[in-house]
């Protein structure tokens, strides 16, 4: 194993700490139920700090990949030569505000899932496997673990959603998984392709990225093989028309999985695209990216109007989600380096934004037991601190200036108006349509009549005011005090290859 | 000179199954699960005997039998299965009155052996030989449970159907002799290397006769109807016994025929392949979808599975010597992730179905309840049939589909990760029944034999081993992959020296 800058093990420490605490909870006696939660939120402290660490520690004008670590696994066989397949991990400018997400939706996620009384310490553990997967993927140089990894967070959420869910669960869940899957799938045809065509023997990332830009995998190839690694990557990005498992999935699912999975899981689709269509094959990027924009569009367009119609608030932020992710689509389509920013932020923003959504939710629906939006009013009046924190995510969501919103979706716009000025008009519609989404609620639930039914509710408990404060300081300073987030990402996007200026 | 010291590990091995037949027979009142952890000491001590086989250069037994790494690794896989089977069998058979537990282990020792030879044979009728040693105890021991009529039917089926398919072997393999005057594989390749007319159609035929033959032991489709029932009636170890050992026998057998024997030939018989490893996956995986019991889904799984396999025998026939080790040693890697995995499955199912004594998809309802631990093993077995992450299925179908990748060969590998993505759906439906849903009734937890749980325990810990470090597996398949092809080279390089 071989660090580079005493760093690596930093890096690692993401991945090895979620799983270290799967292990310790594996030998906890389920009993224990309050053990379980203070094992699993000092874990989420801790991959807080790491994150925090890593992303503030990330030099701006330093190397593209840092805080190196690579472990050879399997080298010198029959069809691998020296480089062969290496547990590999780095940093670069995406990936640190991505963990940075991670390591603060994983924190609060742990803290909303206090409240679990049915087989906790399961549920932590399959949550923890998660999480390591996503950090795993985030960070790793090397395809074969790129792809460990992405499987790894998206094979547990068929427990996480079928056994602790809700409404429909198993449905939901065996949906989601199989969707989800079917886009490994392609991803992974598209892998053994990728390793086929460069025929360099290795799944190193960095050389097979060499390979896709000094023309090694062949522009047809690249042009062939880019729509699935799009598509499959896609799926988790929920990309109109391969959104449908999103909503049913987000409505099922428990608290904690809905922040975690609309928070992180879908930013992971979207990282694809960037690593395996961007950066591993440019040509195929360069010609399919205008199908992905129209794509994107009509993601955010149609996400926008289904939410809008919706009664359930699961729902409506599960289609809100689809409208966002649209834009990230959009701002990664656009090319251009401003375009793309847009898009990293908006991953960030989206992120932490829903995350808090999820969480509010989840606060009402654990004492009202309906999410019906037509059965409440007034809320203001008995939950104030409730209505606050969903307040500031809702105008965090329709891009209110202040808020990390507003900094992501305007990099978007300026970067689409710059290539595909008639795709950006109709995203500025579908921010529109975002804000009467977002103002029906601010009118029907917290204000208007108080329903007598909901007098007794009680505020927010000290543990989700905690998990919420996070989340909002996020959002609220990459509203105000954009420079650290933009420089790290701009950092590294504007060496993709074939991203304009 | 004849080596007779070649054969020193089957010598083990066939005596503890002859000292186990004696012992049953001179002392009937004998404890019977003594006799199970003879077996399993039989199986360590031919286990590593094998061992001191390793490494060694390649040796010929007067033509017929070569012992060399490729030999060696079989036999440890054989060693391997007998000695968990044999434990499986312990507490299986405690269950079971009327079955002659002598015969039973004996039997089970006589087929490993039968692999071993299958995998080291160089000439057809050793092959031949071998293979039917296999399948006749295979016959028994489907049968052994003589009161079930199930396994009656199940043993008469595959009776009948694996002696059409020897006929079928046999007709071809007289086909090739007529063709190339030699019953040696090295005599085979040399003959029809040199011959100066353009593909003899008997030798077509020939080919086509044995790949049904051969089909038909690996349970290939169209030829595979047999496993599920075979499968269904067999006691449940020996349907562990019958998708690991056998399936393993008959790829060891196909491996170094099609790539010694018939390697001339390849254009012939790699589209055959192409096409059986093509329609037995889908076949398998879709018909998986549709069943109600655990062993007939374990049975189409494993014709899946199969399927996948064959793609690299298909590779064999694409391409130089460099594809060839590829192709095998991804193949090779895969048998052993397999092998494990489906020892850990049925370790756990058959802890499982001694308690609830159901062999049902639906028997599993709630085990995450009343048996967490079985519960895990199962899942991670499917996990790893499916391809999954940390489990050992994910390390090694990737090492199979990436040896067997060639230009000619990625419809194929995108189609078996397609299928891959099928079987999930149906092991994801057995694992819903044991997570998603409550035990029946008033079912509380309960405490597995020992013996089981050990077992299960250590097959865990090698699914998770080989998935997340399976570099050693790997080497090891390789190192097993190489004597094949160095043979192949080194008999290409003497004929071309040959005037």
């Amino acid at each position: 194993m071989t660090f580079d800058e005493g760093q690596g093990y930093v890096v690692l420490a993401t991945i090895a700490v979620p799983l270290l605490a799967a292990l310790i909870l594996v030998f906890t006696p389920g009993s224990q139920k309050m053990a379980v939660r203070y094992i699993s939120a000092v874990t989420g402290a801790i991959l807080a700090a790491l994150s925090i660490y890593i992303f503030t520690a990330y030099q701006v004008d330093g190397d593209q990949a840092q805080m190196n670590l690579r472990w050879t696994w399997v080298e010198n066989t029959a069809f691998l030569g020296e480089n062969g397949i290496a547990l590999r991990l780095a940093v670069d400018g995406i990936s640190a505000l991505l963990a940075l997400l991670t390591g603060v939706v994983a924190f609060a996620g742990a803290l909303a899932s206090w409240k679990i009384e049915y087989r906790n310490k399961d549920f932590y553990i399959l949550y923890w496997i998660l999480l390591a997967g996503v950090f795993g993927t985030f960070f790793a140089y090397d395809l074969f673990f790129f792809f460990f990894f992405y499987e790894l967070a998206v094979m547990p959420l068929y427990l996480l959603i079928g056994v602790w869910g809700s409404t429909r669960k198993e449905y939901g869940a065996a949906k989601l998984t199989l969707m989800l899957v079917g886009g490994s799938v392609l991803i992974w045809i598209g892998i053994f392709a990728v390793f086929h065509q460069a025929n360099i023997g290795t799944f190193d990332l960095p050389s097979l990225w060499a390979a896709g830009q000094n023309g090694a995998i062949s522009p047809t190839a690249q042009k062939v093989i880019f729509p699935l690694m799009a598509v499959g990557c896609g799926v988790l990005a929920a990309l109109w028309p391969f959104h449908t498992w999103s909503p049913d999935g987000h409505m099922s699912a428990p608290t904690a999985v809905s922040m975690v999975h609309a928070g992180v899981l879908m930013k992971l689709g979207a990282f694809g695209i960037i690593r395996l269509g961007i950066q591993l094959l440019p040509e195929g990027a360069e010609f399919w990216m205008p199908a992905l924009m129209v794509l994107g569009t009509i993601g955010a367009v149609y996400g926008a109007t289904a939410a809008l119609t919706q009664r359930d608030f699961k729902l409506i932020s599960g289609y809100s989600s689809v409208s966002h992710m649209g834009y990230v689509l959009m701002g990664l389509a656009t090319m251009n380096t401003i375009g793309i920013t847009g898009a990293v932020l908006q991953m960030f923003s989206h992120g932490v934004m829903t995350a808090l959504v999820f969480l509010m939710i989840g606060a009402l629906y654990d004492q009202a037991h309906t999410r019906d939006m037509k059965e409440f009013g007034g809320l203001a009046k008995v939950m104030p601190l409730w209505v606050i924190f969903y307040a500031i995510a809702g105008l965090a969501n329709v891009g209110l200036p202040g808020f990390s919103g507003f900094t992501a979706e305007f990099h978007i716009f300026v970067g689409t108006f710059r290539t595909y000025p008639v795709f950006g008009a109709l995203a500025i519609f579908a921010a529109a349509l975002a804000a009467a989404y977002m103002l029906r609620m601010f009118a029907t639930v917290f204000f208007g009549p108080t329903n007598p039914h909901w007098k007794d509710l009680k505020d927010l408990t000290p543990i989700e005011r905690l998990s919420g404060a996070m989340l909002i300081a996020s959002i609220v300073i990459m509203g105000v005090w954009w420079a650290p987030f933009t420089d790290r990402v701009g950092h590294t996007v504007t060496l993709l290859p074939g991203v304009t200026g | 000179m004849r080596d007779y010291a070649l054969f020193i590990p089957e010598y083990i091995a066939c005596g503890v199954a002859l000292l186990i037949i004696a012992i049953e027979l001179f002392a009937p009142k004998v404890r019977k699960d003594t006799l199970a952890y003879l077996t399993a000491l039989g199986a360590l001590a031919w286990f590593a005997a094998g061992l001191a086989f390793l490494d060694r250069d390649p040796k010929s037994y007067q033509g017929l039998f070569l012992s060399d790494d490729f030999t060696s690794f079989f036999r440890l896989l054989a060693a391997g299965i007998v000695f968990v089977v044999a434990l499986m069998s312990a507490e299986f058979l405690k269950r079971h009155k009327g079955v002659d537990h002598g015969e039973f282990y004996g039997l089970l020792l006589v087929a490993g052996s039968a692999m071993t030879v299958m995998a080291g044979a160089t000439e057809l009728l050793t092959a031949y030989l071998a293979l039917e040693v296999l399948s006749f105890s295979l016959y028994i021991l489907v049968g052994i449970l003589k009161r079930d009529l199930r396994s009656n039917e199940a043993s008469l089926k595959y009776i009948l159907l694996g002696a059409f398919s020897s006929a079928l072997f046999l007709y071809g393999l007289s086909l090739v002799y007529g063709t190339a005057g030699t019953t040696s594989y090295a005599g085979i390749a040399e003959a029809y290397a040199s011959r100066d007319s353009g593909l003899d159609p008997a030798v077509v035929v020939g080919l086509m006769l044995i790949l049904a033959g051969v089909g038909f032991k690996v349970s290939a489709a169209p030829f595979h109807m047999w496993a599920p029932d075979a499968y269904e009636g067999a006691p449940l170890p020996i349907t562990a016994f019958l998708s690991t050992l056998s399936k393993a026998a008959g790829f060891a057998l196909i491996l170094r025929l099609f790539s010694s024997a018939f390697v001339t030939d390849a254009e012939t018989w790699r589209w055959a392949f192409l096409a059986l490893a093509a329609l037995t996956m889908t076949v398998g995986n879709l018909i998986a979808i549709q069943q109600k019991n655990l062993k007939r889904l374990v049975a189409y799984s494993s014709i899946g599975q199969v399927g996948y396999m064959l793609i690299s025998i298909a590779a064999l026939g694409y391409g130089d010597a460099q594809v060839g080790i590829n192709a095998t040693s991804g193949l090779l890697v895969h048998l052993v992730g397999y092998i494990v995995t489906t020892l850990a499955l049925f370790s756990a199912l058959t802890a499982a179905v001694n308690r609830t004594g159901s062999e049902e998809i639906a028997g599993l309802r709630g085990l995450a309840e009343t048996q967490p631990f079985l519960a895990l093993v199962i899942t991670a077995s499917l996990f790893s049939f499916a391809g999954l992450p940390f489990f050992a299925g994910f390390a090694t179908k990737l090492f199979l589909l990436q040896g067997a990748t060639t230009d000619e060969t990625i419809w194929v590998v995108a189609l078996a990760v397609l299928n891959s993505f099928i079987s999930l759906y149906y092991y994801l439906m057995v694992i819903r029944q044991m997570y998603l849903f409550d035990p029946v009734g008033d079912a509380s937890r309960y405490r597995v034999q020992p013996v089981l749980w050990g077992l299960a325990a250590v097959l865990l810990v090698g699914i998770l081993f080989i998935g997340m470090y399976p570099g050693p597996a790997f080497e090891f398949s390789e190192q097993a992959a190489r004597p094949l092809f160095d043979a192949a080279s080194a008999a290409a390089a003497a004929r071309v020296q040959a005037p």
